[in-house]
């Protein structure tokens, strides 16, 4: 866990990202807040909280008596939530540094461009 | 949080030793099934407060109420609670098998399958005097007893002296498994804060007799931050904000800063070249307590 961060936006974010990985399906099972507790040796409570939060983003949903399942259409939720993040939390930052160390804009575009293409490659 | 009446209603609470008030006027409430941290120094009256919310001690003034009565010489309420003293001491010739035995006595929920199977995850010699167990096996009965006496409240003061990281970690698991299951109300005394900060619920933290802090351990959780850079810059960041802490190296300086930044602080913070770190929860706690503000004042800080 990081410091810092409320730790149940990083448990529903283990989910969510457990959800984009394929490693939870649409309409399966999630382990339960219990389950969540003891495998990150955090408070149930806390646990707790992180998955209700995902309930009340439409990610996840209840079955009474039985538990916790994925919603369908859950994955293309997360993925479009995070494309809006995606500029602030990685291009901007990236822009700042570079201006600090004086990389100019078109060398930028460059070393994206060199970094797309060394991908494809690989 | 809940509407359920606190099992642990503690109003005005001070004790003195001679001329030493080893408790200052302390007043809190407990929620049911919450897993409580309380925190602090040496001397900072844990202990003390303990002694008293299980009827070993008697205040000097203010008043401990448990499920809303005395605790003091009330077998309905002693029956309830378990706690485990650091300095528990055993008469000569007690093995740790005559004290499992005798646990159901005193706690009526004892379960004492759940204390055998505790004895093989700790490896507890049964049939040793107890006073030539390790330290660690001592501590290690302890833990069992606390575990296994299921009491609706159980005090932990410092269970994990002499135990080793595995043994620690396995009282962690045991602590928090069981917890799922039979939930009960906790308060775990300790100064090893970041390993059990994400076990915790609440956190209670004295300071020289004083209650510092009494909030919700998420709350506590990036209330205060650490900005570092330039000490010029970072102190004009500082400025008007209330500051924890302050370290400066050559031109360089870090301080610690009570409250949560905003998205512009951040953006001012970056603008100017300054680095913001989160700052541990054990780390909080040290610099909060080493300070030597009226405690009051810091507390509202933090609260947001």
């Amino acid at each position: 866990m990081d410091e810092g961060r409320p730790i149940f936006q990083q448990i529903a974010e283990r989910v969510e990202n457990d959800i984009l990985s394929g490693a939870l399906s649409e309409e399966g099972q999630v382990p339960s807040t219990n389950e969540f507790a003891m495998f990150y040796r955090i408070n149930p409570a806390t646990a707790g909280k992180g998955v209700n939060m995902l309930v009340e983003q439409g990610i996840l949903y209840k079955r009474r008596g039985i538990g916790m399942f994925v919603v369908a259409g859950a994955r293309e939720r997360i993925t479009a939530r995070r494309r809006e993040l995606f500029v602030l939390e990685y291009i901007a930052p990236m822009l700042a540094e570079a201006a600090s160390l004086g990389i100019a804009p078109d060398q930028i575009t460059q070393l994206i461009e060199n970094q797309l293409i060394e991908r494809e490659t690989r | 949080m809940n509407s359920q009446t606190p099992v642990i209603q503690v109003d005005g609470l001070s004790r003195s030793y001679r001329d030493v008030a080893a408790l200052q006027d302390v007043t809190f409430t407990l929620q049911p099934n919450v897993i409580c941290g309380l925190l602090g120094r040496n001397g900072a009256g844990k202990t003390t407060l303990m002694r008293m919310l299980t009827g070993q001690a008697f205040p000097s003034a203010g008043s401990v109420r448990l499920f809303g009565e005395n605790p003091v010489e009330n077998s309905a309420v002693l029956q309830q609670i378990c706690f485990v003293s650091e300095a528990q001491r055993y008469p000569d010739g007690f093995q740790a098998r005559h004290i499992l035995a005798g646990a159901p006595w005193f706690f009526s929920n004892w379960d004492a399958a759940f204390a055998d199977e505790l004895v093989g995850k700790f490896r507890l010699p049964l049939k040793r005097d107890v006073k030539k167990l390790s330290r660690g096996q001592q501590s290690a009965l302890g833990v069992i007893v606390g575990l296994a006496s299921r009491a609706s409240i159980t005090i932990f003061d410092e269970p994990y002296l002499g135990l080793d990281a595995v043994a620690r970690h396995t009282f962690y698991d045991t602590l928090l498994a069981d917890y799922a299951e039979q939930p009960r109300t906790i308060v775990l005394s300790t100064h090893l804060i970041d390993e059990v900060s994400n076990l915790l619920e609440h956190v209670l933290v004295l300071d020289e007799g004083r209650l510092l802090l009494d909030q919700s351990a998420e709350s506590l959780r990036g209330s205060a931050s650490a900005v570092a850079g330039r000490a010029g810059d970072v102190d004009s960041f500082a400025e008007g904000r209330q500051v924890l802490h302050r370290d400066t190296l050559g031109g360089l300086a870090t301080v610690t800063i009570a409250g949560r930044l905003t998205a512009a602080d951040h953006r001012a913070a970056a603008a100017a070249n300054l680095e913001i770190a989160p700052v541990s929860f054990q780390q909080l706690i040290v610099d909060l307590s080493t300070r030597s503000a009226p405690a009051p004042a810091v507390a509202s800080v933090v609260h947001e």
